[in-house]
């Protein structure tokens, strides 16, 4: 591990040496309390995890090339889109953007020394890994057929499959969560450097700020839910299932009480990161900075109150119906306004089409997909067709994907320089990007059509209706492009750790404290103390046209040699 | 090879459950193009190097804020409201419905005619009338789909839940299960025939495609009444053993505690298998239960039959929707 950023001193800086030369053993590591190493090893699990959710998505796409399967049993089939959904949702997408970038950045940009509990910090990435192991040892030891999100009473009477492993894996992952929650809340609350007003706070701070506030509120409930299935499966206490005297609907309301909120605890992060590329790369001031910020503490608390839109099939009573799919439409708002201040944002700016940008751009074309055909499934009658199809899959994969992996990758190339202090090959870097792009919309823009024509999810045959079988062959074309489009990275942001260029303090011309401190930064990140004397992306794109921009003039591709 | 665009619109749903879905497929085009190309004209305007005018741009602007919180907002209530309307259509069906009972089990539909013609994985319905199905689980959350109807309805273990539709031509039609219930989820499905209702008449009353002379569910419920000896207790008139069943379908009943409940299908079935449940006020903890003696279609035949014993007036539909849970 101590590879990472193939540390070598800075001359500029003389001897103090920076994070990652600050110890080089194994202990220094896994010991660490510092939030940017910390950062490192939530980024090499993080990848790991998302690996092996794509290992499972490549064999779920194989999979359905014809309509009579190709190499799997029904159980097999069965385990491998749980184990798809389970490791995506609780092991990458949810930790991904916060405990990554959040981790390296929330201090870096509010002027601070470190995370309020750097010691609850390393604790949270424990039980982050020791979910992890959870999760996987039930997978290895037989795997679970539940689908990601447990409905009993299939999981809690009937399912012959690691039922508990998972359950306690996700429970564990949670506490991970709350404990990043909360020492992120804190840290935002106490720890501003001097003149760092809320106002003047980066809006990737302020979403992150929303997003903690679900998660301490929301986690705790899916955490309890989960033990409530175990208690009934191992003790047969009745809770859920009606053989017991319980409420299999209970459990769903239970379920996407978290359920829901938990897919903002996934966008919100990535829309944060998304206001700092088109800030940057357009040199100008957020467009409405403070509706922004708001919207995003709009879709914390309107978040928790539209869970019932995914049970508008369930016998959900038709009143309580209408109100959720009511509150739905509002919640749509908010993220409507960002996406148009995102867009007001490059009028008149001076813009630069390098890497981050290029997925900042893809961003919005996915998510605005994503975003619109949610409408569809908040509409109640729409939804009784289009529910449990592929169409949800699409819709789902548009935002998560499309929005929080597009985001994702946007953000860790934007920081990669300050994370690693090296530059990557900015032509790979756009040409995944657009591969991405491409390959994205091959994928999933089928299984829209194939949804519309009722091709339901989870479904390991679809002999009934051979018809379908041409969208299901282009969406597993376009999985293969997608998986290339997230290879092609691994490999040069791989490579540009041992020969990609030093990158110096502020490589993109970034307004921000992060990029005032040399790259990578010292582990006590600020030489002094800042003081923050003017608002966040204090751009001048008129100015900004007279900069010569860094890497405006690409060396050879790094990658090019590999 | 012909491809698939659109499902055919065979129910009476469909035409304007279509009209939606193409009204948001606009509104989704619109938009996206319209982001679209703001941003691409953006980006090659104010690239770096143009020519372009960068002075004098504002930060915020609030009619701009409010013009796009506003447009939105109308658009997505006019189409909350256009929606909640058909939904709430889609949950009320006439009076003269036929009915036609459905239960799901790991991994097969089992269809009920009332003149007890039976089918797995397989419903034959009649076009232009109005169906009504009345559908349980014997284990998971199953879910009922036909793609073609527009329609579907999770079937719960536990509890009936209902939906109706007329099909609106013949043919023949998916039937998926649409909730993942185990291994054979893929499996678990078949095909809805739509006949004229001529057709259908005749082949309901010739026993269905097995052509077997069809024991009407009525007269299954009366022989499992007498095998289980019910009428020992529940005979023609109240007695301090148990109260008649003759014309308690459709009534309201004060229990033990105080509540009132109106007698419908699922408290029947409540009352048989798990009689504890709610007790009707001056009566004793004295029948058995039936949880584990009965299985989910004895119990339609049971309440087919109770309900047969003079229901002294039909409850209308929506009572009976009302307390099956989904249309409260």
């Amino acid at each position: 591990m101590s590879s990472v950023g193939n540390p070598t001193v800075n001359p500029e800086v003389g001897a103090k040496p920076n994070y990652l030369q600050n110890g080089h053993t194994v202990a220094s590591w896994l010991l660490t309390k510092d939030h940017k190493r910390i950062a490192i090893l939530y980024l090499i699990s993080v990848s790991v995890f998302f690996l092996l959710g794509g290992l499972a998505a490549s064999m779920i796409r194989m999979e359905l090339v014809t309509p009579t399967g190709l190499m799997m049993t029904s159980d097999f089939y069965n385990r491998i889109f749980t184990a798809h959904g389970v490791i995506m949702i609780f092991f990458f997408l949810i930790p991904a953007i916060p405990a990554v970038l959040g981790n390296f950045l929330i201090p870096l940009m509010i002027g601070a020394r470190d995370l309020a509990f750097p010691r609850l910090n390393l604790l949270s990435w424990y039980f982050y890994i020791g979910g992890g192991l959870l999760g996987l040892s039930a997978i290895l030891t037989g795997g679970v057929d539940t689908g990601w999100t447990f409905y009993t009473p299939y999981s809690s009477m009937y399912s012959n499959s690691q039922v508990m492993l998972t359950i306690l894996g996700a429970f564990v992952a949670g506490f991970s969560s709350i404990f990043t929650g909360i020492n992120f809340i804190v840290t935002i609350h106490k720890m501003r450097a001097p003149g760092m007003t809320w106002f003047r706070l980066p809006l990737y701070v302020w979403s992150h700020y929303a997003t903690s506030i679900i998660i301490v509120l929301g986690t705790p409930v899916v955490a309890i839910t989960l033990l409530l299935v175990g208690v009934e499966r191992v003790f047969h206490i009745g809770i859920f299932s009606p053989e017991l005297g319980g409420d299999p609907v209970l459990f769903q309301h239970l379920f996407w009480f978290y359920s829901h909120p938990a897919v903002y605890i996934m966008i919100l992060p990535a829309m944060g990161v998304i206001s700092e590329l088109f800030a940057c790369f357009s040199r100008k001031r957020v467009f409405g900075y403070h509706f922004v910020v708001f919207s995003s503490m709009a879709i914390a608390g309107l978040g928790f109150l539209v869970w019932g839109h995914h049970m508008f099939v369930s016998t959900q009573s038709m009143y309580q119906g209408l109100i959720f799919s009511f509150l739905s439409y509002l919640v749509a708002i908010p993220s409507a306004i960002k996406v148009f201040n995102w867009t007001a944002t490059m009028f008149r700016g001076s813009i630069r089409f390098q890497t981050p940008f290029i997925y900042a751009l893809g961003f919005i074309g996915l998510f605005v997909v994503g975003g619109l055909t949610g409408l569809y499934l908040a509409s109640m009658s729409t939804n009784v067709h289009l529910t449990d199809t592929y169409f949800v899959v699409a819709h789902f994969h548009y935002v998560m994907v499309g929005g929080t992996i597009m985001g994702f990758l946007g953000g860790l190339h934007f920081w990669w320089p300050k994370m690693t202090g090296r530059m990557f090959s900015d032509y790979w870097g756009k040409l995944a990007a657009m591969i991405t792009f491409v390959g994205f919309n091959l994928t999933f823009l089928p299984q829209f059509i194939l949804g519309y024509l009722g091709m339901p999810r989870r479904y390991h045959l679809y002999k009934f209706a051979p018809e379908f079988q041409i969208w299901h062959i282009l969406s597993s074309a376009g999985a293969a492009a997608l998986a290339l489009g997230f290879l092609i990275p691994a490999v040069y942001l791989t490579l540009s750790l041992f020969n990609g260029k030093k990158a110096s303090a502020n490589p993109w011309g970034a307004k921000g404290l992060e990029w005032t401190i040399q790259s990578p930064p010292l582990t006590e990140n600020f030489e002094e103390p800042p003081i923050v004397t003017e608002p966040a992306y204090n751009y001048d794109p008129e100015e900004a046209e007279l900069e010569e921009d860094e890497e405006a003039e690409s060396e050879e591709p790094v990658g090019a040699r590999a | 090879m012909k491809i698939p665009f659109v499902p055919e619109r065979a129910s009476n749903f469909a035409p304007e459950m279509d009209a939606l879905f193409y009204t948001l497929t606009a509104l989704t085009v619109i938009f996206t193009v319209l982001v679209g190309a703001l941003v691409l004209f953006f980006a090659i305007r104010y690239r770096k190097g143009s020519k372009a005018k960068r002075s004098g741009a504002v930060d915020s602007h609030l009619g701009l804020e409010l013009t796009w919180t506003i447009i939105p907002l109308i658009l997505g209530l006019f189409i909350f409201w256009w929606s909640a309307k058909l939904f709430i259509k889609t949950r009320q069906p006439p009076k003269d419905a036929m009915e036609i009972f459905v239960i799901g089990k790991q991994w097969m539909w089992h269809v009920q005619h009332a003149n007890g013609v039976r089918e797995n994985n397989e419903m034959h319905v009649p076009v232009g009338v109005p169906v009504r199905l009345t559908m349980i689980s014997q284990d998971v959350i199953h879910s009922f789909f036909v793609p073609q109807f527009r329609i579907k309805q999770d079937v719960l273990p536990g509890r009936y839940s209902q939906q109706w539709f007329i099909t609106t031509k013949p043919g023949k039609y998916n039937l998926f299960c649409a909730e993942y219930c185990g291994t054979e989820h893929s499996a678990m499905g078949g095909y809805v025939y739509a006949l004229p209702k001529k057709e259908f008449d005749q082949w309901l009353a010739s026993g269905g495609s097995k052509k077997q002379p069809p024991v009407s569910m009525i007269e299954a419920g009366q022989r499992l009444f007498e095998q289980n000896a019910c009428g020992n207790c529940h005979g023609a008139l109240d007695t301090p053993k148990g109260p008649s069943l003759v014309g308690l379908f459709g009534k309201r009943r004060t229990m033990r505690d105080g509540t009132e409940v109106d007698v419908d299908d699922s408290y029947l079935r409540e009352s048989i298998l798990n009689p504890y449940a709610k007790i009707v006020k001056g009566y004793l903890d004295t029948m058995p239960e039936y949880k584990k003696q009965l299985s989910e279609e004895q119990v339609l035949f049971l309440n087919a039959y109770i309900k047969s014993l003079g229901a002294t007036q039909a409850p209308s539909p929506r009572t009976v929707m009302a307390n099956t849970g989904n249309n409260k």
